[in-house]
């Protein structure tokens, strides 16, 4: 599998995420700077990572997404090639117009940084295969902006279409419908709060993680 | 000339920061504050010939978020 991790000023955690691609999928992903205009060529997989991109300058993700490599990413997931945001790569997602909806300020207002519970909602995408739907599993979140809001409207069609992957098994940001991750309508592009590779091994605590890297190599080659 | 856009989220998006700006007016003794919204306000130095409808484009393609939010513009 041919992956490529891009990495935005204020990116913290595209290291942690090659380092999963790479124990993984076998093969280091290309680290891409967000100001290249093309991405390397025969990619199955792009992974935009946390972090504080721009400083959240304007909106979370707002500045990442108006960067020269995003026209590549948005012309990569047209094509039907994967790609994964996780976390502020999920704002940046959303920023794009490659998902739906808007990630908030957290309800309480707290920054929130601990392992959450997770319901596995959708296990028939290249993200999910490796987890059972209904499965609970544990990942940790790191996050201030993760309240997922959209209009009513578009989530009756996220859940309709089973499009929310995760969900939070517990009250984690005040997100619409307790949605921790979704994908696009073609099921190509996945964006979610909770960081799978922060929990890839069991001597860093656990490994559901892991799975998601599992899947993907698996359904990507 | 000048650009001052007012980013405001739209009515019947939770602003949580807005509730704890009313709860911390309401700690300092300030009573009568029914709700309290927060929004941006955005100043643009323009070059002469920039149109009004330039500015609703940089509004539309980054300054404002049409999801959850509301834009305003007066040029002075």
């Amino acid at each position: 599998m041919k992956s490529a991790v891009v990495v935005f000023p204020g990116s913290n955690c595209d290291r942690d995420l090659a380092v999963a691609l790479r124990d993984i999928t076998g093969s280091a992903p290309a680290m891409v700077w967000h100001r290249e205009t093309e991405l390397p060529p025969g990619l199955d997989l792009i992974a935009l990572p946390g972090g504080f991109s721009y400083g959240d300058y304007l909106r979370s993700g707002a500045m990442s997404a108006r960067s020269p490599v995003m026209r590549a990413v948005v012309a990569a997931a047209s094509e039907g090639r994967a790609v994964l945001g996780v976390c502020n790569g999920f704002q940046v997602l959303t920023e794009a117009g490659l998902l739906p909806g808007a990630l908030m300020r957290n309800a309480g207002l707290d920054f929130v940084c601990r392992d959450v519970a997770l319901t596995v909602e959708n296990s028939q995408t290249a993200f999910s295969a490796r987890y059972d739907a209904g499965e609970t599993i544990r990942i940790p979140v790191a996050h201030h902006d993760g309240n997922y809001t959209a209009d009513e409207a578009t989530l009756d069609r996220l859940e309709g279409e089973g499009r929310v992957v995760f969900r939070y098994a517990e009250a984690v940001n005040g997100s619409a419908r307790n949605i921790a991750g979704i994908v696009n309508d073609a099921g190509n592009v996945l964006g979610l709060m909770p960081h799978p590779e922060r929990l890839i091994d069991d001597a860093l605590g656990g490994s559901d993680g892991r799975r998601m890297f599992e899947g993907l190599a698996a359904a990507l080659g | 000339m000048k650009a001052r856009v007012t980013v405001t989220l739209k009515t019947g998006v939770l602003d949580p920061q807005g509730r704890a700006i009313q709860h911390a007016l309401e700690g300092l003794g300030f009573g009568g504050v029914e709700g309290v919204r927060q929004g941006k306000l955005i100043e643009l130095d323009l070059a002469d010939g920039t149109t009004a409808a330039d500015v609703e484009a940089m509004c539309k393609a980054l300054l404002a978020n049409p999801v959850i939010e509301n834009y305003r513009v007066e040029l002075a």
